[in-house]
């Protein structure tokens, strides 16, 4: 047994867990994620910055911890609440345990917190600020405590996460077979040989499994489909070598990696800028088109960052947002957004693609929301909307080329079945790009 | 996209008979969509061989077919009912082949039906293999390399190219019947040669073994639309190698992360997508531990085990939403049932963990090798939710009902390290407490990793189970020690021995400290939305109980239910039909229905079934939490077999009420001399018999009694331990064999009677007795009335013995004071009646006789128990008049999937399910039900008998009638001898131990239909007749062990009449 560590709430309610990690004292916005995988993933989801996370799947650190899954250079958020560790970590990629992560970057964990209880208290009264603390507070002292953890704001966490100066983002090396990122799985095939390489194997010879091409299945017909195949294959990879010369600037407000990832894989040429980089200084570099990132807060403590967003907004560059990228085009735009009583967060919100009637799961992480009705008919379109709540998530800009969408099509963790957004970026730029030479 | 109005009437199949890899599971999918379907005012169809099926009810469809599953059947049930639609994936593997057959005739196209659910172009690219590999190619999913052949040779031939060990999958088969792994030819040789003949189309897969690998399956859903979910990912403990049946698997997966995760859903979503499947689809996978490298190992495209235990693990249910996809709706259009406020379009979030534990069938085929493989073996499984793995286990475990409640239940103290370490290496169901053992003397994980491929993540949870065993062991029992026990589910009891205390002792210290169970709700989604469904778990983790306010609010009278557990031999899903319609039946008269229950199988563990939903391990303690939160008014027991009778003094000393026949009356039925006193009074005899309790006592009786004897503990059910003795090694050996287990009762010794074997489900309100029909077994006694023919009405009682059978029944519910339901055992010999025994509670017989005759039992039985009198319901009391046709109940067995099983019928039951055969005559009836149970013959018309001398004499006749009809007969000496004397014409052919060609180069000449072997009664002694049997059963040849069934086989086949079948709409049958 560890010593103690105990979560107070600004109504009061005080839990005691275990402490692991650092047993540093920090108040934050109290929320909760349904995802039963990918813990690595939020905790290193800049948009978590400024706010404390308790997971609802109650057994965290099963897999451990591989660096290469990180999201962001470091864990933002501000202390993680789960119901029970594991004990050891269990997974071939596994480098650390969870503990020591927290340790290492010292952030505050509590284990053993009834987070059922908790989830329900903060699906019902909307999210909380809360203390989590090593102290083992008398009553009255909680009570005097209360009102600086009601006071608590997340404030201008923005300027906190986002890079500190303008970067190539090469990043695409992720020993990941990850169908997001690579498009389809005979792309990915041809990359890493049938044997798929990874670091025990780095020839990729095939172990085991042979492929349609294993010389015992020359000339059947399985074989003649595998090489067809191929093919075709060897054309959208020389396509997507084509698109190299599309440069697109990432607006940094705290982008997880796979945004980056996503489009490095999808050929482009990343550069990411801080948040507070002007419209000009973008501009000036002639991106092919622009992505907004994700990132933390809300999103009317960005004033400075909206009026440069409506400033993009006014340019012909196509744009692509997602979450409060997408929240800052709607205000840019002169919209509205308001804070939802509790979020959305995991990994299972089905979204409706408006268009076409499909319905997507997407990986969700807002506690704010666009409210559509805001923007007039004229400016924008829904494009996305939350099929369990009908909350907004994707609008679609009227003579522009922006689309911006309030879920993660970059996945990690969750569902990879919107990536196809990203493809439609790149082609969005293409096209404007061949109108522009075309001129 | 809204329904498809065109769809109007459809015509749902189910799978027929419980075999092993084909159980509860498609009763409850089938009941969910027939509901689902009539909700939306579609006219049901139903075609189910299986009477025992709460889908085969008249509310749950509106026209019942309980008739074989032929294309024949089919075909006549479409021109007589013109559905215009068929939903075939809900009959499992059985409801999915018939459709194929459907389809390849030309039926469908002929009579203008469709398949509704999914295309037979949809169920060819997920069936057979080849078409399925290039699927799978086409879309870039591995699949390990592998050829489809048709013979051995190019079996051999591939497995040489790929290398050994190669994995064998029979197409077209059931629960992976008649596959295996082969490590060399020899093997490979004899699984193929089985594979073969096993598969629909002659064809076998033979692939590069993954044994080891991690397995990971998914439950996946698309509507017609192409939107896609997953429901559910679950991964195995047990490495790919033994079948998903009878793996431990964990729910969702515990040691992946999150890009494999999305890998493997990645994977999952384009299979589904690919293979155009809408509905319901599993996609099992084997994933590489130490790389991402993974292939698809299968895929149904249908609901599934898997399925069902995936709507149990998240709430969500696969079935009802697959069967509104079918009609036509999207999934965003469907409402999620369980929050009421969001729709089926969403993935389900556990903030729980899921363990589910097969139940095997080696307490009852103890001849059996334990060991698991590709081909099930388990007949049922256990569930059980909990917040950490460790204490999911722990509760599965003693759900089992196998005399286990802790990882120490099974000893392996005896062996040392090195025979400890070769057994790590056995793969069988008791694999958790080997490791176990070997944990607790401090073998390396290391090493048993590499023993089994288990993954350490596992093996570290089992660690602390018995680090905690250690520490209850060595230290003081403080508070702190014991909460933490008890977080990790250790029951009381197992506390209590560790400790050395008594289990009152820990009971007490646990009320004083306030340690006591809370419960969860199975929510869907992880507490993020209101759930308005109350489905609950228990945990001891000191947290909120959230059934708490909800069991406060007291507005109606609550009645507590308890379920049957997981499906096993002798007891079956008929006690799930049972506790169903009971719940139905208390809700009907206004009362609050509260199931307890673990078997993620059934319809009763529905959350729509009951008002409230506890899905908990049945033994007494884990029903004390529920009744110290719920204080029902009262209980039910008799109808949930032996599993809930067994709770009943438990229930008592809680102060539960027991509704119906009072406890100490079924004691009184139960207990020896109590019940010789019952039948004194009423004047009844039955054979004479003793209670003992060692086999030297045992002996005596036999001896004053004369052999042959009936030996059997007390308290059974399904026959458990029960044997016919013939002498004092008979009983030596039988004391010995049920003396493993602790013998809470005496053991009773019979005098055992050969006679005409009847048998009645009653009725009785204390006063009066409603008794729907006579059945009578076609197999004399001596046979498990289970593995029995049964015939309703009884074909030839005198009058007079039905009056005696009438006023027997009566006066022992009146003197036994039955309130409820009552099973009596008759054996009928020269007009004489003697009773076999007495059962105050449900039958396996109940839901059979209630559809045949139209009287529901059930309700009838429970509005009784509410105070209710039969007279005043409807009936007059006493014998029903008879029906004016014949309903044959044929036991159906599943004896190819466990090897060295023996195959011979007695007093302990065997078989694993039943099917109807409904007809005007009893030829027809017979035949069908014959045809049902897979008997289709003839074939080749060649035959082997062989005959005890004893037998003899009867079966010379039968002998001669299927001489006569053509069949040309095989014997060894001695029977030929026998029938050439009666002038039969027979053919010699030497036992196994002489020359080539023998017995069983006649068998595997794959020429013969039907083996009829009598074997001596009593234990035997030679193994020839054992080898025949397997081997028959092994290729596939009908086995035949009772002279009654033989002769009741060659009726059905020489009566020509009944090749044309007539059908019988059973929800017509109302006989009030």
């Amino acid at each position: 047994m560890g010593s103690a560590a105990y979560l107070i709430l600004e109504d009061g309610t005080l839990l005691k867990g275990e402490s692991v990690g650092s047993r540093r004292e920090v108040i934050s916005e109290i929320v909760f994620n349904t995802s039963m995988t990918g813990y690595l993933e939020v905790l290193t989801d800049p948009s978590y910055a400024g706010q404390a996370v308790v997971m609802t799947y109650p057994l965290i650190g099963n897999y451990g911890v591989s660096f290469e899954d990180m999201e962001s250079s470091r864990p933002w958020l501000s202390a993680f609440i789960v119901r029970e560790f594991s004990r050891i970590p269990s997974n071939f990629r596994s480098e650390d345990t969870i503990q020591n992560f927290l340790t290492r970057y010292d952030i505050p964990g509590i284990s053993g917190i009834d987070t059922r209880a908790l989830t329900k208290t903060l699906r019902n009264r909307g999210t909380m600020n809360g203390m989590i603390t090593t102290r083992d507070y008398a009553p009255e002292e909680i009570r005097a405590l209360l009102p600086r953890i009601k006071a608590y704001r997340t404030g201008d966490v923005v300027s906190r996460v986002s890079c500190r100066e303008k970067y190539e983002f090469t990043d695409g090396g992720m020993n990941v077979p990850w169908p997001n990122l690579v498009g389809s799985r005979v792309e990915l095939e041809e990359e890493a040989g049938n044997g798929r390489r990874t670091e025990k194997n780095p020839a990729g010879i095939a172990e085991g499994i042979i492929s349609a091409d294993d010389p015992a299945l020359a000339g059947t017909p399985i074989a003649q489909k595998a090489a067809d195949e191929r093919e075709q294959a060897y054309v959208r990879l020389s396509e997507k070598a084509a698109r190299q010369h599309l440069r697109v600037a990432v607006m940094d407000f705290g982008m997880k990696r796979n945004i980056g990832r996503s489009l490095v894989h999808r050929g482009c040429r990343v550069t990411v800028y801080p948040a507070w980089t002007t419209a000009d200084e973008i501009l000036a570099d002639q991106p092919d088109g622009i992505m907004l990132s994700n990132g933390p807060g809300d999103p009317k403590d960005c004033g400075e960052i909206i009026r440069q967003v409506r400033r993009l907004y006014e340019s012909d560059v196509p744009v692509f947002a997602i979450c409060l990228g997408h929240q800052l085009m709607a205000l840019a735009a002169g919209g509205d957004t308001y804070k939802l009583k509790y979020g959305h967060r995991g990994g299972n919100h089905p979204v409706k693609d408006l268009k076409t009637g499909r319905v997507y799961i997407s990986s969700q992480n807002h506690g704010y929301a666009v409210d559509e009705k805001s923007l007039g008919a004229d400016v924008a379109r829904p494009a996305f909307r939350n099929v369990n709540d009908g909350t907004n998530e994707g609008m679609t800009y009227l003579g522009k080329n922006i689309f911006t969408v309030q879920f993660h099509p970059e996945a990690c963790p969750g569902p990879q079945d919107s990536g196809y957004l990203f493809d439609r970026f790149v082609r969005m730029m293409e096209r404007v790009k061949s109108e522009k030479e075309g001129d | 996209m809204p329904k498809d109005n065109s769809i109007r009437k459809v015509l749902v199949i189910g799978s027929g008979p419980i075999i092993i890899g084909q159980a509860a599971e498609f009763d409850y999918a089938g009941t969910q969509a027939c509901r689902s379907l009539k909700e939306e005012g579609i006219e049901v169809v139903l075609l189910n061989s299986n009477p025992a099926t709460i889908m085969t009810d008249k509310d749950i469809a509106d026209h019942v077919y309980i008739e074989p599953l032929t294309t024949e059947v089919v075909e006549a049930i479409i021109r007589k009912e013109k559905p215009d639609s068929i939903l075939p994936t809900l009959g499992g593997q059985a409801g999915l082949n018939l459709a194929m057959e459907l389809e390849e005739k030309g039926i469908l196209k002929n009579l203008d039906v469709r398949l509704i659910g999914t295309t037979s172009r949809t169920i060819r690219r997920a069936e057979d293999r080849l078409e399925f590999k290039e699927a799978m190619e086409k879309i870039g999913e591995p699949v390990a390399p592998s050829q489809v052949v048709r013979n051995i040779e190019d079996g051999e031939k591939f497995a040489r190219r790929i290398g050994y060990p190669v994995v064998l999958r029979p197409a077209y088969t059931l629960g992976g019947s008649g596959g295996g792994i082969a490590n060399n030819q020899e093997e490979l040789d004899e699984i193929l040669e089985n594979g073969l003949r096993l598969s629909r189309v002659g064809e076998v897969l033979v692939e590069r073994s993954i044994a080891g690998w991690k397995e990971i399956e998914y439950e996946v859903m698309r509507d017609c639309a192409g939107n896609v979910i997953t429901v559910c990912n679950m991964e195995n403990i047990d490495p790919v190698g033994v079948h998903t049946g009878d793996s431990i698997v964990v729910a969702p997966s515990q040691t992946l992360g999150d890009k494999e995760y999305q890998m493997l859903r990645t994977s999952a979503l384009n299979i589904i997508t690919e293979l155009g499947i809408t509905g319901g689809c599993n996609v099992q996978y084997a994933l590489k531990p130490d790389s991402f490298e993974y292939c698809v190992i299968e895929v149904n495209p249908r609901v599934s085990r898997s399925s069902a235990l995936a709507s149990k693990a998240t709430g969500y249910p696969i079935a009802k939403v697959a069967a509104k996809i079918a009609l036509g709706y999207t999934l965003d259009e469907i409402r999620n049932a369980i929050t009421g406020k969001t729709y089926a379009s969403f993935e389900p979030m556990l903030d729980y963990c899921v363990v589910k534990m097969p139940r095997l069938p080696f307490d009852k085929f103890i001849t059996a090798r334990r060991s698991l493989s590709t081909q099930m073996k388990a007949t049922g499984e256990v569930m059980s939710i909990c917040t950490n793995f460790e204490g999911a286990l722990m509760k599965a475990i003693r759900s089992l009902e196998q005399h286990v409640d802790s990882l120490m239940s099974y000893d392996f103290s005896r062996l040392d390290d090195e025979q400890l370490h070769k057994k790590l290496q056995d793969v069988d169901d008791q694999r958790i407490w080997v490791i176990a053992e070997a944990l607790r003397r401090g073998f390396t994980r290391e090493g048993i990793y590499k023993a089994t491929k288990i993954d350490p993540w596992f093996l570290d949870k089992i660690a602390h189970l018995t680090e905690m065993e250690k520490a209850l062991k060595e230290q003081p029992l403080t508070e702190e020690l014991l909460r933490e026990a008890k977080r990790m589910e250790f029951p009381d009891n197992v506390i209590a021995s560790l400790t050395g205390k008594t289990q009152e002792e820990i009971h007490q210290l646990r009320e004083k400290a306030g340690i006591h169970a809370s419960f969860r709700m199975v929510d869907t989604c992880a507490a993020e939305f209101e759930a308005q469904t109350p489905y609950y778990y228990s945990v001891y983790d000191g947290g909120e109980d959230e059934a708490a306010e909800a069991a406060g609010k007291h507005d109606k009278k609550k009645v507590l239910v308890l379920g049957s557990g997981p499906i096993r031999i002798g007891q079956g899903i008929e006690f799930d039909f049972c506790s169903v319609h009971c719940t139905w039946a208390f809700q009907k008269a206004g009362f609050e229905t509260i199931i307890i229950n673990n078997n993620p199988e059934t319809v009763s563990t529905d959350f729509d079934i009951a008002d409230k939903l506890y899905f908990e391990p049945l033994t007494p303690e884990d029903v004390e939490n529920v009744v110290r939160l719920e204080k029902p008014d009262g209980a039910v027991v008799q109808f949930g077999g032996q599993t809930a009778i067994k709770l009943t003094s438990a229930l008592m000393k809680m102060g539960v009420r027991i509704l119906g026949t009072d406890a100490d009356d079924v004691d009184a039925a139960e207990d020896r001399e109590r019940f010789d006193e019952v039948l004194e009074r009423c004047g009844i005899t039955r054979p004479k018999g003793e209670t003992v309790f060692t086999a030297d006592e045992a002996k005596a009786v036999a001896d004053r009694l004369g052999y042959p004897v009936l030996v059997r503990p007390s308290y059974v059910l399904g026959g458990a331990g029960m044997r016919i003795a013939i002498s004092d090694e008979d009983i030596d050996s039988y004391i010995g064999n049920i003396n493993r287990y602790a013998q809470d009762h005496p053991i009773l010794v019979d005098k055992y009677m050969m006679g005409r074997e009847i048998e009645v489900d009653a009725v009785c309100d204390g006063t009066d007795i409603l008794i729907p029909g006579i059945m009578e077994h076609i197999e004399r006694a001596g046979i498990h009335s289970g593995d029995s023919i049964s015939v309703y009405p009884a074909k030839d009682l005198s009058k007079e013995v039905k009056t005696v059978i009438e006023s027997y029944t009566r006066s022992l519910a009146q003197n036994l004071h039955v309130i409820g339901m009552m099973n009596v055992q008759f054996i009928v010999r020269d007009d004489g009646v003697y009773i076999i025994e007495v059962n105050p509670r449900s039958s396996r017989t109940v839901p059979y006789i209630s559809k045949v005759t139209g009287i529901p039992i059930v309700p009838l039985a429970t509005r009784v128990i509410l105070g209710e009198k039969i007279r005043d319901m409807g009936y007059t009391p006493g014998l029903q008049p008879e029906a004016d046709y014949f309903a044959v109940k044929m036991p159906v067995f599943s004896f190819e999937k466990i090897r060295d099983a023996d195959v011979t019928l007695g007093p302990e039951m065997k078989s694993t399910g039943e099917c109807l055969g409904i007809a005007k005559t009893f030829d027809e009836a017979l035949y069908k039900a014959f045809l049902g149970a897979g008997v289709r013959l003839p074939k080749y018309s060649n035959m082997i008998i062989t005959v005890c001398d004893e037998e003899k004499p009867e079966m010379i006749d039968i002998a001669r009638r299927f001489s006569k009809i053509g069949y040309t007969i095989y014997s060894t000496h001695g029977t030929w001898k026998a029938l050439r004397a009666e002038g039969i014409p027979a053919r010699q052919v030497n036992k196994l131990e002489k020359d080539s060609p023998n017995m069983m180069d006649l068998i595997l000449g794959h020429r013969i239909d039907l083996v009829i072997d009598i074997p001596n009664r009593g234990i035997e002694h030679q193994q020839d007749g054992f080898l025949i049997r397997r081997a028959a059963i092994e290729t596939g040849v009908n086995v035949i062990t009772a002279v009654d069934t033989a002769r009741a086989l060659i009726t059905s086949l020489e009566d020509n009449s009944v090749t044309k079948l007539s059908l019988v709409d059973i929800a017509d049958i109302d006989r009030r």
